[in-house]
């Protein structure tokens, strides 16, 4: 079995978020990189636990630039067999989506893991844009992922809910929390992700439909209303008449 | 020509989101003067059809198969594709709810269409076609142009608040062709939480966490719920340890929500939790800790005990009322 996990670099969760050049860029000064949580706690994670029970091989891939490179050896010392950068730093979904189709058409993968969304841009967009491009099934915000043969028994949250779903491989899915738990990547890993194989290609041509013309910061709180917890009456009558939302 | 808008439904009921796109997809069609149509995939009442016209739809295109009551990714995609041919449609509406997010980056693929999903603004046309979308779990918004012909937009739940008027839209059978086989993925069963308020969907969230000590302890957040007709959620430790379920976790891991207002009960309020309900209009934070960094992120705050604050509270709300 052939496994192909998406991996995207986002900045820390705790990561300061602001802006240079005019707003049209994320100011990367001082922050840390990880791989985006979703891609790796249950995609990648999942991945390897299937590997280990099942027998698999794991490639990875990263659409971005050089600076990509310390998140994707991460996610080989984790357990990754060999690594795809393609070396474009496009931002657009559809152009990304492109990249990836076209690296597993070429290598042929049964399945197909991707994060829910990234943490940066959250777009959630890859993962049914890629399933698309290869006419392949996709299941979205997966909890839980299990493999009878060629037969995946897939629990995916609904509104209120959840759904069972089952799908004949190859498949592409994008994963939550749930699919496997957080691993520390071991010194062993390390070492040997240093030597394993990570390539380098260049962009397929592809269509960008989007571009970012600007960000911007949430205008700031007004500060803070503290009430007396003897006083709750007046925390009803604020919610009523101030904030209209009672 | 047309915008179209994907109304998702559930059991045959057009869900609240649905209303708020179709809404949306009517200002948008306004803008590009052409009309609005909404695109309604499985077994749906007819009344419920007819009255998306209250939130701006001309036309309810209606696909009534009951293989589509679920969601098919390939199936929806191959459906809605054929309805912006027939429409001849530049811009298709998605709500950014869970079948939202299954199906339109398949149909934006499909179409070569820029993909714009959690917007929280209308497009404005001045120059190109921008559109705010939510960045960062919240943290910042991002203006996104979308350069293409087509373009395909995923509305944030609870963004745009339907103002629904009498009119009614006509509505249509589309039968595009669809086989059995087109059904790739099978669902073999679905489990819901009836009778509540889907949390995504609810004007008013009150959620609790590690402070309430125990899940004996959560008829305390059930009853402040109820005085309200909120629904209820949580932090991920509560998540974690299985007082409640995962579905009603609220943060960066789980759910992001975006009420009216949000009361939360015992949560310091980590950077991971904020991320998920930074989006609210309203917070109200209880916390007998002052220090809780959640009081910065809140509009009114109560230092004090849960036990004593949250029955005291639900008695003021009911005596309001």
């Amino acid at each position: 079995m052939k496994i192909l996990v998406c991996i995207s670099k986002t900045p820390d969760t705790t990561a300061k978020i602001a802006f240079t050049d005019n707003n049209t860029k994320f100011n990367e000064a001082g922050v840390q990189f990880i791989i985006n949580p979703y891609d790796e706690w249950y995609a990648l994670v999942r991945a390897l636990e299937l590997k280990e029970t099942l027998g698999a091989t794991v490639h990875l891939i990263t659409v971005g630039g050089a600076d990509t490179e310390p998140v994707i050896r991460k996610a080989l010392a984790l357990g990754g067999d060999e690594a795809y950068r393609i070396n474009t730093d496009s931002q657009d979904s559809f152009y990304i989506a492109s990249q990836i189709a076209e690296h597993a058409r070429k290598q042929g993968y049964d399945l197909i893991f991707t994060g829910k969304e990234t943490i940066d841009y959250n777009g959630a967009a890859i993962g049914g844009m890629v399933a698309e491009l290869l006419d392949l099934p996709y299941v979205s915000i997966a909890a839980k992922f299990d493999l009878n043969g060629t037969e995946a028994t897939i629990r995916r949250e609904i509104e209120g809910g959840e759904e069972v779903v089952k799908v004949t491989l190859p498949v592409v899915v994008s994963c939550q929390k749930g699919m496997a738990e957080q691993r520390i990547p071991g010194m062993r890993g390390i070492m040997a992700a240093r030597t394993k194989p990570l390539a380098v290609v260049e962009p397929v041509a592809a269509d960008t439909l989007t571009t970012v013309s600007s960000f911007e910061l949430p205008p700031a709180k007004a500060g803070v209303k503290m009430i007396s917890a003897d006083n709750v009456e007046e925390l009803v009558k604020l919610l009523h008449d101030e904030a209209k939302v009672i | 020509m047309s915008v179209i808008i994907f109304a998702d439904q559930a059991h045959g009921k057009i869900k609240k989101v649905s209303f708020e796109a179709v809404q949306y997809g009517a200002k948008v069609a306004q803008q590009l003067g052409v009309t609005a149509t909404a695109l309604v995939l499985g077994a749906a009442d007819n009344a419920e059809l007819e009255a998306l016209g209250n939130y701006g739809a001309t036309k309810v295109l209606h696909v009534a198969d009951a293989r589509l009551n679920e969601v098919e990714t390939t199936v929806f995609t191959k459906i809605i594709a054929a309805a912006v041919e027939q429409e001849a449609a530049q811009v298709v509406i998605f709500p950014h709810n869970f079948d939202g997010k299954a199906v339109a980056p398949r149909v934006a693929a499909r179409l070569k269409a820029g993909f714009v999903s959690g917007a929280i603004s209308l497009p404005d046309t001045t120059n190109g076609f921008v559109v705010k979308k939510s960045v960062f779990s919240g943290k910042a918004f991002a203006n996104v142009n979308i350069t293409s012909a087509r373009k395909v937009i995923g509305i944030m739940p609870n963004t745009f608040a339907p103002e629904p008027t009498d009119a009614k839209a006509s509505v249509a059978a589309f039968s595009p062709a669809i086989s059995d086989a087109d059904f790739k993925v099978k669902v073999s069963s679905v489990e819901t939480v009836s009778g509540e308020v889907p949390l995504t969907e609810a004007e008013i969230v009150v959620s609790g966490g590690r402070g309430l000590k125990g899940p004996e302890n959560w008829g305390l957040v059930e009853d402040l719920a109820h005085s309200l007709g909120a629904a209820t959620a949580c932090s991920r430790p509560v998540a974690d340890t299985g007082w409640r379920p995962h579905h009603e976790h609220v943060g960066q891991t789980g759910l992001t929500v975006r009420p009216n207002l949000y009361i939360a009960i015992g949560i310091s309020g980590a950077i991971q939790h904020l991320a998920g309900v930074n989006g609210s209009k309203v917070i109200v934070v209880i916390n007998k800790d002052p220090e809780a960094p959640f009081f910065k992120a809140a509009d009114y705050g109560i230092v004090g005990d849960a036990f004593e604050v949250v029955p005291k509270l639900t008695a003021a709300i009911k005596q309001r009322k």
